[in-house]
């Protein structure tokens, strides 16, 4: 089963450690982590993807929430939350298929970020089956580099 | 007050209550160490190896139920230490260890004798810190103290670079942490306990299942006095020997891989385990999928992650032992006084008596020529009463510490129980006897583990400390030796001891007393002899080659599928 769990902790050096450490020290490997400052100062949020059985990511959530530094773990499974993702794909983008990327842009709703001669940049946002589509449409025009910033949730107010 | 980050450490300390440091020093805690003379409350042992250091602060803790603190240097100081902080973070026990580090500005340039301690011991600390303001330092050890002895307890380490010790800052102590994300359950949920009560009045064949939880919250009272009034009896995990009398009627003995056979056996048929600061472990446990089949599970255990782990629970109580325990026998007293308040456990009672009475801890083969290893456990516990702390290496020696020696108080066995680490004993001993110099320490060793931490024989001489070691010297390494004879063909590889030092010397270059028993008439008189002399002893006993330890039930059994005599 996919997780999201989202954690607030200590912005303090070696938390993000503290934190992947217990997956890694238990074998299991983390999807996406992403971290980033929230409105109060020394707070950070983090939000992990991972998949694993319901027992095991009950005791992952048990044990992060004994880390001293972690001030609150929610899995998003227990809510119904909002989830995106954020994608830059830099594909090849030759006279001849410009027009074809240009159009797969606009029905996904992705902006073009970076444009030259034989290459094009384009963001995208979604959630991850979004950001999966957006992908493999842009696969066969032949991707240089990808760079996916992992999944970012939050609850949703209406419950 | 203007103090330097050195002058800190020491003042906090004092502040702590600390009256005992382990340690050894080194360039990086230098300027701590030229403090040291300056605080006469405060005594430094010099250990000869950190490990020695850090489980003699371990030792410390468990036999007083203090904190107990280690200063190392940075470097090889720091990473000497890390198995007994391994090794105290498995068993729950209360130690701050201080590590000197280079100086800031050095940090991560592969300076000399740098380590990144914390990084190392991130997975196998409750907690740790790396000081980078002086100003921080003295939050810091309350923080460290607080962490330490509070919730589950564990070892929390601080790492004091080199400049931050020399630094000045004004000093002013916390009174007390502000720690918003930590904040351990102490009182049981109401709903939760009233619950685990009715499951405790239906149950025909209940069993509290005690482990060390018991007693490091000072449970062993509120669990004795529930146990007699409710007449439930009580098994013990290898931590928990000691939080209920060994001596009374209702205590079965130690479960679990080595465990008896009425606590085995009343594990697999009761209908309410009780488990109360025990955390299911694999020695325990055995085949998980069928352990305690019939039973419904009560778990108390202050730390959530233990609730769960490894078998399905009831009524999971997250609450600190001794108040889930209070709060239980309040409701109990009040309640014995309505007639029928639990059923009559009197048939299970006396089922369990007589699997005592079938099978009891016994062992074959004592001839008068040979002697048995089992026999110098009983005749230790005959000669002292049962008044001494005893301490154990790591193997068989450990196994039969556990099952011949009975435990009436809490804090008499110091044993490794999760990480199981050969050399714990003897330093963990000279901790204890540094706690307390009046009592009878006694380390139960083996001579392969005895090797391990030898070197401590000068730490215990010169500081005139009377710990009795007594070595079961069979010439292997037992316990390994046992699981290839019995599960690997025996093919006896690199489990011969046979080139061992001549132990009876090797305490007389030291300073201290040794004694060699070889025949079974000497048993008796030369263990009172040496426990009688106020000095540290080794006594080397010569015992029966390839004795095993029995029961057994073999690693991925169910606790039924128990190897007798």
């Amino acid at each position: 089963m996919r997780h999201v769990l989202s954690i607030l902790v200590e912005n303090e050096p070696g938390v993000l450690s503290r934190v992947s450490g217990l997956f890694s020290g238990r074998g299991f490997n983390i999807e996406s982590l992403n971290v980033g400052p929230t409105l109060e100062p020394g707070v950070s949020l983090m939000t992990i993807t991972t998949v694993g059985e319901n027992a095991i990511i009950e005791q992952i959530i048990k044990q992060l929430r004994k880390v001293v530094t972690v001030i609150k773990v929610v899995d998003m499974l227990d809510c119904k939350a909002v989830e995106r993702e954020m994608v830059l794909v830099k594909v090849n983008a030759t006279e001849t298929n410009r027009a074809e990327i240009l159009r797969i842009s606009d029905i996904f709703r992705c902006k073009v970020v970076d444009v030259s001669h034989d290459e094009m940049t384009i963001e995208a946002t979604g959630d991850k089956d979004k950001v999966g589509a957006v992908v493999a449409m842009l696969q066969r025009f032949g991707i240089k580099e990808i760079a996916r910033t992992g999944t970012v949730a939050m609850r949703r107010s209406m419950q | 007050m203007e103090l330097t980050g050195a002058q800190i450490l020491l003042e906090s300390l004092k502040k702590e209550g600390v009256d005992s440091i382990f340690g050894f020093p080194g360039g990086a805690v230098i300027d701590i160490y030229d403090e040291i003379p300056k605080h006469p409350e405060i005594t430094h042992y010099l250990v000869r190896h950190e490990q020695g250091a850090i489980h003699a602060a371990d030792g410390y803790a468990r036999a007083t139920g203090k904190v107990g603190v280690c200063l190392v240097t940075s470097g090889p100081g720091a990473t000497n230490t890390v198995t007994g902080i391994a090794n105290a973070y498995m068993d729950s026990i209360p130690v701050v260890i201080f590590t000197g580090q280079v100086p800031s500005s050095l940090i991560g340039n592969d300076a000399f004798q740098e380590v990144d301690i914390v990084g190392i011991t991130r997975p196998c600390t409750k907690h740790n810190y790396l000081v980078k303001d002086v100003e921080d330092l003295a939050r810091v050890i309350k923080e460290a103290f607080y962490l330490a002895r509070t919730g589950r307890p564990g070892p929390v380490l601080v790492d004091l670079p080199k400049d931050v010790a020399q630094a000045r800052t004004e000093y002013r102590y916390p009174r007390s942490c502000k720690l918003r994300s930590y904040r351990p359950t102490v009182e049981p949920n109401r709903k939760q306990l009233s619950k685990a009560l009715d499951l405790v009045r239906a149950a025909e064949k209940p069993l509290f299942y005690a482990g060390g939880g018991v007693i490091s919250s000072d449970a062993h009272a509120e669990l004795t006095w529930l146990a007699h009034n409710l007449r439930i009896p009580v098994t013990t995990t290898l931590m928990g020997l000691g939080a209920f009398p060994g001596d009374d009627p209702l205590f079965l003995g130690m479960l679990g891989m080595h465990g008896t056979y009425a606590a085995n056996r009343a594990v697999q048929e009761c209908d309410l385990l009780i488990a109360v600061g025990a955390r299911f472990d694999d020695r325990v446990t055995g085949r998980v999928s069928s352990f305690a089949p019939n039973a419904k599970v009560v778990h108390i255990d202050v730390d959530p992650t233990s609730i769960r782990k490894n078998v399905s629970v009831d009524v999971p109580i997250v609450a600190d032992c001794a108040a889930t325990l209070k709060a239980l026998k309040q409701d109990v007293a009040e309640g014995l006084s309505q007639e029928g308040f639990v059923r009559d456990h009197t048939p299970w009672l006396e089922r369990l008596a007589e699997w005592g009475q079938r099978h009891p801890l016994t062992y074959n083969g004592a001839n008068g020529t040979i002697i048995k290893p089992q026999q110098v456990v009983e005749t230790l516990y005959d000669l002292t009463g049962g008044n001494a702390i005893i301490s154990t290496e790591v193997g068989q020696n450990q196994m039969w510490a556990a099952q011949f020696f009975r435990y009436r108080r809490p804090r008499t066995l110091l044993t490794s129980g999760g990480l199981g680490t050969m050399g714990f004993g003897f330093p963990a001993a000279i901790g204890a006897q540094v706690a307390f110099p009046g009592e009878l320490v006694i380390d139960i060793a083996g001579d392969g583990s005895i090797q391990m931490n030898i070197q401590e024989l000068a730490t215990a001489v010169c500081y005139g400390l009377p710990v009795k070691i007594i070595i079961l010297n069979n010439g292997y390494l037992g316990m390994v030796r046992q699981w290839q004879e019995l599960f690997y063909a025996r093919n006896y590889c690199a489990t011969c001891m046979d080139f061992a030092p001549d132990f009876v010397k090797l305490a007389e270059a030291y300073g201290a007393s040794g004694f060699r028993i070889t025949r079974p008439e000497e048993l008796r008189p030369v263990l009172k002899e040496a426990i009688e002399l106020p000095r540290t002893v080794i006594v080397d006993v010569h015992v029966a080659p390839e004795e095993n330890v029995y029961p057994m039930v073999p690693a991925g059994a169910s606790l039924n599928e128990m190897l007798l005599v």
